[in-house]
């Protein structure tokens, strides 16, 4: 039987699957339909030091073979999350990566503070969120700001700190080796590509915030090429997500250079998927003889 | 367990209108969790959210939709014959606050395919119940036999007065009394609905709509603007905190 543990950043993971941030929420909804230890971890919602109401809606749009959000990160800030979600959620066997958000670089600062003497076990910088003006997406999009967010957080942060990267980019590998020299123990990509839809008949844009991030399997080859190029460049791991929806996609992260993966908007079409895809990278790992999952990572024999 | 998914098989097919279909689908698992007013999250096979839709019918080992053509996910469950598969990720939402009410004379209010969902729970006030039902034109009426089966003294209002009353199923409302509102609809009719019932101080719940993904209250996409008791306002969610709502706590 192959061996599905995986460790990112000193933290040992059950498995290489992780629930992507605003997808599987605080893990109470799906909770109910298995036990949240069959899955490596969960990255919650992201979360602000003060209670965010969101955007207005509409904050969904159908796209092929994806969607379009712009919640706008609501959440029920930072001291609710460690008061109310957080001591369910580390009963419930499974990693427990906080996903971070802030304006400014004292808020990202201060959050960090706040968990340090928390039971996270992560923390995930989210520099990337693109539906918010102050979601922190100006720290994201150049090397010099995803450095210098990371450097300040890093001072304040004693937990494994991931920096999670938006695709909105000239060149992705240089922004996650800027969060590799600036202390960052992980990056994770890619968070959701900017877009937009348009109803013809209202002449109106779907979204009331007009735009919105783009996710699902329209984005996967996208977020393939971004993790291949970026593990290629840094020697801190890479946990890729865009996409994901099944063992095949899984596999073909990992081999692009994934050390684990993110599994997001799959959870929305089935809420099932995470179970189905760990069963099938189980299965492809024992046909093939690999003997652990962690062997996959960076196994791609570019021409 | 309060949902789950369940691969269910087409029993029945039948087409109401031009545009309307209603299907019969065995849901055994489903079916004995489900109460009036929830719905269903429907996959389509191909598409990458799954599409809304509310349980019009609880049958003990079965489930009754009604879907109208809207978009290319609508089309392809209106293509869905006996035998073949359907997902479902069901029963959610809260459904209607029935309990309390069923002594009393409800009447239902529907616009179009808001009709569907009031069904289920105009069974529950055995015969002490109206519907008001409206709809463009004659060529779009549906449910009226089922809601006079359940009990209900039915009425309806046409756009076009090709059917029933020429106006709005308001017009109508202001006729009759009644103890307590269950609406469903379009948006200018639920706001009609809620402020007759207002003035008349009596109770009102209204079965909201807006975009979905994940159907549970885990992606947060579906908010709808909701009033504190102090007057302020806050998001909350279709598929978890509704889609049945007091009239009073929606922004509408
Ligand atoms: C709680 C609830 C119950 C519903 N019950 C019924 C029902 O019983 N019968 C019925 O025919 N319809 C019902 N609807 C509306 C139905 O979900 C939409 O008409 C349908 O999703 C449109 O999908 P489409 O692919 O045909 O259209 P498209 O416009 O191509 O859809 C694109 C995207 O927009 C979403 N969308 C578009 N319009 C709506 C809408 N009005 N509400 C929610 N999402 C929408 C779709 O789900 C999809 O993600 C219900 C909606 C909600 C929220
Ligand atoms: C509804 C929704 C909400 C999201 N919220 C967050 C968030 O709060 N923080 C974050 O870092 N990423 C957020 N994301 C991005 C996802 O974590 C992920 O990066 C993206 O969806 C791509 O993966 P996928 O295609 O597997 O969904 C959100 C995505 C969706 C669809
Ligand atoms: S649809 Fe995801 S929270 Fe309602």
């Amino acid at each position: 039987m192959a061996d599905m543990q995986v460790k990112i950043a000193g933290v040992p993971f059950a498995n290489p699957l992780i629930g992507a941030s605003g997808t599987v929420g605080f893990g109470r909804e799906y909770a109910e339909f298995y036990p949240l230890s069959r899955l490596g971890g969960i990255s919650c919602k992201g979360i602000t030091l003060q209670e965010r109401p969101g955007n207005p809606p509409p904050r969904i749009a159908e796209t092929p073979a994806g969607m379009l959000n712009s919640v706008g990160l609501q959440n029920p800030g930072v001291e609710h999350f460690v008061a109310e979600d957080l001591p369910w959620l580390k009963q419930q066997g499974t990693v427990v990566i906080a996903n971070i958000a802030g304006s400014t670089p004292e808020d990202y600062c201060a959050m960090a503070e706040r968990l340090n003497s928390t039971a996270v076990d992560m923390v995930e910088l989210n520099i990337s969120c693109p539906n918010v003006k102050q979601g922190g997406v100006q720290f994201g999009v150049t090397c010099q700001g995803v450095e210098s967010i990371t450097a300040k957080v890093r001072k304040h942060c004693t937990k494994p700190l991931m920096v999670k990267l938006s695709p909105n980019v000239a060149d992705i590998a240089e922004n996650a080796a800027a969060a590799e020299a600036a202390g960052a123990d992980a990056v994770s990509l890619i968070n959701t590509l900017t877009g937009m839809r348009i109803d013809i008949h209202t002449r109106r844009p779907i979204l009331k915030n007009n735009t919105g991030g783009l996710s699902g399997p329209a984005v996967f080859p996208v977020a393939v090429r971004m993790v291949w190029q970026a593990a290629q460049r840094v020697k801190i791991p890479v946990v890729g997500l865009g996409g994901i929806s099944s063992w095949q996609d899984a596999v073909e992260m990992m081999l692009a250079g994934a050390s684990a993966f993110q599994v997001g908007t799959a959870f929305f079409t089935d809420p099932y998927a995470p179970v189905k895809i760990l069963k099938g990278l189980e299965k492809y790992l024992n046909t093939n003889h690999i003997k652990s999952a962690a062997k996959l990572t960076g196994g791609v024999r570019p021409w | 367990m309060k949902y789950d998914t369940e691969v269910c098989r087409i029993l029945e097919r039948r087409q109401l209108t031009p545009d309307t279909f209603r299907l019969r689908v065995s849901a055994p698992k489903l079916a004995p969790m489900a109460k009036p007013g929830q719905f269903a999250q429907v996959l389509v096979p191909g598409m990458a959210l799954r599409r809304p839709i509310s349980i019009c019918k609880i049958e003990p080992e079965a489930l009754c939709f009604v879907v109208q053509v809207r978009g290319e996910g609508t089309r392809r469950l209106s293509l869905l014959q006996p035998q073949d598969q359907v997902d479902l990720l069901a029963p959610l939402g809260n459904g209607f606050p029935l309990a309390g009410d069923s002594g009393r004379h409800a009447v239902f209010v529907g616009g179009g395919i808001g009709v569907p969902p009031l069904l289920g729970a105009a069974a529950a006030f055995s015969g002490r119940c109206s519907a008001v039902l409206g709809f463009r034109s004659a060529s779009a009426v549906i449910l009226t036999d089922e809601f006079a089966h359940a009990g209900c003294q039915v009425q309806v209002a046409t756009d076009d007065g090709s059917f029933g009353v020429h106006g709005l199923v308001t017009d109508i409302l202001k006729t009759i009394s009644f103890d307590v509102c269950y609406a469903c609809g379009p948006l200018p009719m639920l706001r009609a609905v809620a402020a007759l019932c207002r003035e008349r101080k009596t109770p009102c719940w209204i079965s909201m709509e807006q975009r979905m993904a994940c159907g549970i209250g885990a992606c947060l996409g579906c908010a709808v603007e909701l009033c504190r008791a102090d007057g302020s306002h806050y998001y909350g969610h279709v598929c978890k905190d509704g889609p049945v709502f007091s009239a009073d706590q929606v922004v509408l």
